[in-house]
């Protein structure tokens, strides 16, 4: 590790030039546009927006972001797997608003590459223990009920590289195996009940049909409670990353389960032991010994801007902070935000709407004084539960568990708006 | 919902259950008939699996390591493999069966499963002779070193969850904020993950 000090300081040299240039070149091109007494050309010219008709209607079938929008995309890190076909790219949190994920920008997680299937040749098995074991077709199942919720979906490993101590520099690369979208389709219930549940039915099996064909055990009492298979999300098709044309949607459990191209499901009177719940999904203490079906997703909050993508380039003066908390258990009922490391804490402001086991939007707009901060945010939720410290966690669990990480994130904002990911005593 | 017949979707034939339904959990059941040696293994493993997982299991680069670790899942950096964290020798054979080798999942037999399988516990010192042949008769009687350690989720206990109170809001804690790590300083951020305006 020492061979690398000249290069990590080097490194950091180049990132904090190249952040300050970026806000160093905006305010540069305003204040020289007041300076000249007739006003910026910006608004003083014509411009060609203006001068020139544009595309008409039909050019961008499809539409997509503004050309100026471009930076606004999924990354990889890739020390962090062998390959890209079993890998992740996260979702870039510190450019969104809101608590809807656009499709396009949702993170993704695949252990056999995105599998292409036509919808018309795709099928949903049920088999085990129930009275008639059936094959369904796309078109079958969308003759069932529907419905639409809104439910996050965050990886067991989300913030897992975190565990020993700060090390990625980036909301996107701490927080960003997460999204929130409204997902259509039926309820799992409907589809078991056309099976006919045996009593002796404890546990499904869910089945994907990807190269990694990626299995799951999940309790039956959770499938019959608000599991959907889903065929839509935000309006329209699955994306074939999210499983095209059909995916499982375990609300408020590690997004490992949410089985994407969902082409059997299997009735037992036990859980199935399978790689993504033994090797994989489970979570190793100190002791040895190793917590498994460890489902439920933690409550948890961070603030998405200021973040090391996002620093404060408007110098001092009112700052509007934003972020994003969740919970498995339920609904988000409050989030704290401290800028002084934990010192002192102010309520913050939850905007847009509060959905059980969905993201949820909280803002905290405060006067800054350009002195360094400690940003911290600190998640409630319905059922009480607290989002706990990282020291809180790593007192009982040590720095070993990979998963289910929902420490308090902590930011560090230099007196030049720099931000950077640290931890804290 | 409540039980509610909508007569939609057509039976499952005993075929189609047979293609897609390859499951094997740790009691056995699922396990097709076959079997498999050592040795058999050992030449398969060579020419199918070893390119990314090593000639003994040790991988290749950040492929996965199969082999080995016993004894160390208390260390600083514990080596999670097969032999030393495994808890069913089902789920080897079912994962081999179901997504191995990765670029061709689905192509090998349920005998080469077999035979991979005795040798994966040979290449961990769960069986020591190379003459060994596992079986959906012998399977059930292998078990895992780590079957005994793992534990049911009881993340609710822990303190911070267990003794839920209203949060501290005001000088909670004394002194300055200290850094005791930067993720900058590490530097494994990608280069491109800077600010982007």
């Amino acid at each position: 590790m020492t061979d690398r000090t000249e290069s990590q300081a080097s490194s950091r040299r180049q990132f904090l030039k190249s952040s300050l240039l970026g806000g160093v070149a905006i305010a540069g091109a305003a204040a020289s546009g007041r300076a000249a007494a007739a006003g910026e050309p910006l608004i003083t010219e014509v411009q060609e927006w203006n001068q020139y008709p544009g595309e008409g209607v039909g050019t961008r079938p499809y539409g997509q972001p503004s050309q100026f929008e471009q930076h606004v995309v999924r990354k990889t890190v890739p020390w962090l797997t062998a390959d890209a076909i079993s890998s992740v790219s996260f979702t870039p949190l510190h450019e969104l608003d809101g608590i809807i994920t656009p499709s396009g920008l949702c993170f993704e997680r695949h252990h056999g590459g995105i599998a292409e299937i036509n919808s018309t040749d795709h099928r949903l098995m049920i088999n085990g223990l129930v009275e008639k074991q059936l094959v369904f077709t796309m078109a079958d199942l969308k003759r069932f009920p529907r419905e639409n919720r809104v439910y996050f979906l965050e990886c067991a490993a989300n913030s897992g590289m975190e565990w020993r101590g700060a090390q990625l520099n980036g909301v996107q690369f701490t927080h960003g195996m997460l999204h929130c979208v409204m997902h259509t389709g039926v309820r799992l219930k409907h589809l078991l009940d056309e099976a006919g549940l045996r009593t002796s039915g404890k546990w499904i099996l869910a089945e994907g049909a990807d190269a990694s064909a990626m299995t799951r055990s999940i309790p039956i009492e959770k499938a019959l409670d608000d599991c959907i298979v889903a065929f839509a999300m935000n309006g329209e098709a699955l994306r074939p990353e999210q499983g095209y044309p059909l995916r499982l949607v375990v609300p408020g459990w590690e997004g490992n389960m949410w089985v994407k191209w969902l082409r059997r499901l299997e009735v037992g009177d036990q859980p199935w032991q399978q790689r993504e719940e033994t090797s994989k999904y489970t979570d190793l203490l100190p002791n040895g010994k190793a917590r498994r079906f460890t489902f439920s997703m933690d409550v948890k909050s961070v603030i998405t801007n200021p973040s090391p993508q996002s620093p404060i380039t408007h110098g001092k003066g009112h700052t509007v902070l934003t972020g994003l908390a969740w919970s498995g258990a339920g609904a988000i009922s409050r989030v704290d935000i401290s800028i002084d490391g934990g010192r002192n804490w102010k309520t913050a402001r939850l905007d847009g709407p509060s959905f059980s086991k969905a993201l949820h939007r909280f803002y905290h707009e405060f006067d800054w004084d350009g002195s360094e901060l400690f940003l911290q945010s600190r998640a409630m939720d319905d059922q009480g539960f607290i989002q706990p410290t990282k020291d809180e966690l790593r007192s009982v669990r040590g720095a070993n568990s990979i998963y289910h990480n929902n420490g308090i994130q902590t930011w560090h904002v230099g007196k030049d708006g720099v931000v950077e990911n640290v931890e804290i005593s | 919902g409540d039980g509610v017949v909508l007569k939609l979707g057509r039976t499952a034939t005993e075929d189609e259950i047979a293609a897609w339904d390859i499951d094997v959990r740790p009691d056995g059941v699922g396990l097709p008939v076959g079997h498999g040696t050592v040795s058999q293994g050992e030449q398969i493993f060579d020419e199918k699996c070893a390119s990314c997982h090593g000639d003994f299991g040790e991988a290749v680069g950040r492929w996965p390591v199969l082999a080995g670790g016993q004894g160390t899942l208390q260390n600083d950096r514990p080596e999670k493999t097969i032999g030393s964290y495994w808890p069913y020798l089902s789920t080897v054979y079912d994962y081999v069966r179901r997504a191995m080798p990765f670029t061709n999942p689905r192509s090998l037999s349920n005998d080469e499963v077999y035979a991979l399988t005795a040798y994966v516990l040979y290449l961990n010192d769960v069986v020591q002779d190379d003459t060994f042949e596992l079986s959906n008769e012998n399977f059930t009687a292998v078990r895992l070193p780590n079957e005994a350690n793992f534990t049911q989720d009881d993340r609710l206990s822990e303190p911070h969850y267990a003794n839920r109170r209203d949060p501290c809001m005001s000088s909670c804690v004394p002194g300055k904020a200290q850094i005791t790590t930067h993720a900058a300083v590490l530097d494994v951020t990608p280069e491109d993950a800077g600010t982007d305006d």
